[in-house]
């Protein structure tokens, strides 16, 4: 453990509890030093398989929620997918296993000084952090609106809470099995004027926090996207989780979701471009823009 | 023995280390390190590879998870030269860092430049020859395996860096190895670095397309390639140092690379898995040092070759 130093810690934690929720799992894990240092928007990275495995990167998964302290210690608690061996096996996990909790990681969510009116869209369980930044935008005074976004009922997460969390909720389903039928981009613009909104906060994947970029700037508001928490190592040494960015200085650069984001201002990101070092990105080479 | 009277102290050419244990190249970054570890704490801290002029990596999937390892290919994203010498260096020197730069070029000109300017900044205590391009004049081989070419780009690093301040030449796993490593020690290299990355492919699985076609393999899946091509160099090079690289995760690990021939090892994939691993390693090194009886880790060097340590 690494109390005491700035930044984040590892630890080795406890897995506490894990529960179905709808398509996805609720996993609460004992990780002293996380919840204190905590803020809506940062993850953590957890390791998979245990001491023997031979898987060497880690998962990352933006907080859900914490609880600084209790009988058991801080704890931490994400929505994971298990869509993959790794999730899979942390779904796996009995109560009381070890798990290796790094954390918490990444640039969170930028808060409005004035009491301002806020739309929160979240695609599946990427909503799971907007949870605890409602909580902090209520504390200021702000207003809540909440779009929950999936392709099918299932892959929702949240909806109930949701009506604790925000004045008004909206659900949209591709499918339209539940709430409107429809994506982030054919609901938002009409939210954002009914809402009066001035700030997005948006987290799911790419395309929809493109549409939550752009329907903010068409409404004039501010956007506060947050890509999926990267898997690699969340500190920023791997270089594998990039994006192209524009800076103050107009300049486009290769940035890291991990630690200059996952929260990124939407207008920042070239939506379009990501996957790819654009030509125009500050020390791009030929031989690198494939 | 209790660990504590360990003597870990090591030298690589006239790099003088408190222990063994560097990070290696392009696997860490001392602000991203620091909340885990004290950089000062580690024998030397290898920085990721710096270029002439600012790169953006490579586009595309970077990383993919492979069993035991890491498939990447980050195209050495860097700041560059300027970059480098007023953000990382600065900061690493302040730290108390022995601080190893890693330069790469893909012409001599850029290398003699790049030396020259590295070489010569406060606070670096050696200098790392990547090798691992294609060079720009003649492309068609990564610099790094042909003999010749290599050992012309040693020769114009040493000539532009001060005299006190090591060049380590870091050569990956290949065929004829050993013949590159006495190419570049004739060629004034002080030491090499034996690394047991080696290439590697792999398809997606949605879209049956390669995520990453020609990457390069690390992590504990290579540690045995590590181990022998340490073996292989300190058998035919007895007197050249080395320094090993490839999968240590534990402090047994790193014995392996020094039994085997290492003097001082570096640990890179398993930083990313857990940041502190450098410093734990360091740790781990000393207590089997210290259940093996053994006083001093210089004289476990090459051990395995037959002569055994005396306890």
């Amino acid at each position: 453990m690494t109390a005491g130093r700035p930044g984040p810690v590892r630890v080795d934690g406890e897995m506490l509890a894990v529960k179905r929720a709808g398509g996805y799992v609720h996993l609460t894990m004992v990780a002293p030093g996380v919840a204190e240092r905590f803020r809506p928007g940062s993850f953590v990275s957890l390791a998979v398989g245990g001491p023997l495995s031979d898987r060497c990167l880690r998962r990352g998964f933006p907080i859900y929620r914490v609880r600084a302290s209790g009988a058991y210690g801080g704890t931490v608690e994400v929505v994971a997918r298990p869509a993959e061996p790794g999730t899979t096996w942390l779904a796996g996990r009995p109560a009381g296993s070890p798990v290796d909790v790094l954390g918490p990681l990444g640039r969170p969510f930028a808060l409005p000084r004035e009491p301002v009116a806020c739309a929160l869209v979240g695609e599946g369980h990427a909503a799971a952090p907007l949870f605890p930044l409602a909580e902090r935008l209520r504390e200021r005074g702000c207003t809540v609106h909440m779009l929950l976004a999936g392709a099918d009922e299932r892959s929702l997460f949240g909806a109930l809470e949701a009506r604790r969390a925000a004045r008004t909720v909206l659900v949209a389903t591709e499918d339209g099995s539940v709430g409107i039928r429809g994506a982030v981009a054919d609901v938002l613009p009409d939210l954002l004027t009914r809402a009066g909104a001035d700030v997005v906060y948006a987290s799911g994947t790419v395309p929809v926090l493109h549409a939550a970029a752009r329907a903010a700037e068409q409404h004039g508001a501010w956007s506060q996207t947050a890509v999926p928490a990267p898997d690699g190592c969340g500190t920023g040494l791997c270089q594998g989780c990039v994006l192209p960015a524009v800076g103050e200085d107009g300049l486009t650069r290769m940035v890291r979701a991990c630690t200059e984001g996952p929260v990124f201002r939407g207008d920042r990101v070239r939506w379009d471009d990501v996957g790819t070092v654009p030509a125009d990105t500050w020390g791009a080479t030929p031989e690198a823009a494939r | 023995m209790t660990p504590d009277k360990v003597d870990l102290s090591c030298e690589v050419g006239d790099l003088r280390m408190p222990n063994p244990v560097m990070t290696a190249s392009g696997c860490a970054g001392g602000r991203e390190l620091a909340p885990f570890l004290e950089v000062a704490d580690l024998g030397a801290f290898v920085t990721g590879s710096v270029t002439l002029d600012p790169c953006a990596g490579a586009g595309g999937r970077r990383l993919v998870e492979t069993p035991s390892g890491v498939l990447h290919r980050t195209g050495l994203q860097n700041p560059g030269l300027q970059g480098f010498l007023t953000g990382e260096l600065p900061w690493l020197a302040q730290r108390g860092a022995r601080t190893v730069a890693s330069i790469a070029a893909g012409t001599l000109g850029e290398y003699a430049e790049l030396a020259r300017r590295v070489g010569n900044s406060p606070g670096v205590r050696a200098v790392e020859v990547n090798l691992d391009l294609p060079g720009r004049e003649a492309p068609a081989r990564r610099l790094g395996e042909d003999p010749y070419q290599a050992g012309k780009v040693v020769a114009v690093v040493r000539r532009e860096v001060p005299r006190g301040i090591p060049v380590l030449a870091k050569l990956v796993w290949q065929p004829g190895l050993v013949d590159l490593a006495g190419a570049v020690a004739r060629e004034g290299a002080e030491a090499v670095v034996v690394s047991g990355q080696v290439p590697g492919a792999a398809i997606d699985r949605a879209t049956l397309a390669p995520s990453v076609a020609s990457g390069t393999v690390s992590g504990p899946a290579v540690h045995a390639v590590a181990v022998h091509a340490v073996w292989q160099v300190h058998t035919a090079l007895p007197d050249l140092p080395i320094v090993g690289v490839g999968g240590v995760r534990t402090g047994w690990d790193a014995l392996e690379l020094v039994l085997a021939g290492a003097r001082a090892v570096q640990v890179g994939t398993a930083a990313l898995h857990d940041p502190g691993s450098p410093a734990r390693v360091v740790e781990e090194l000393r207590a089997e040092l210290g259940a093996l009886g053994i006083d001093s880790v210089a004289r476990a060097v090459g051990a395995a070759h037959g002569q055994g340590v005396s306890r």
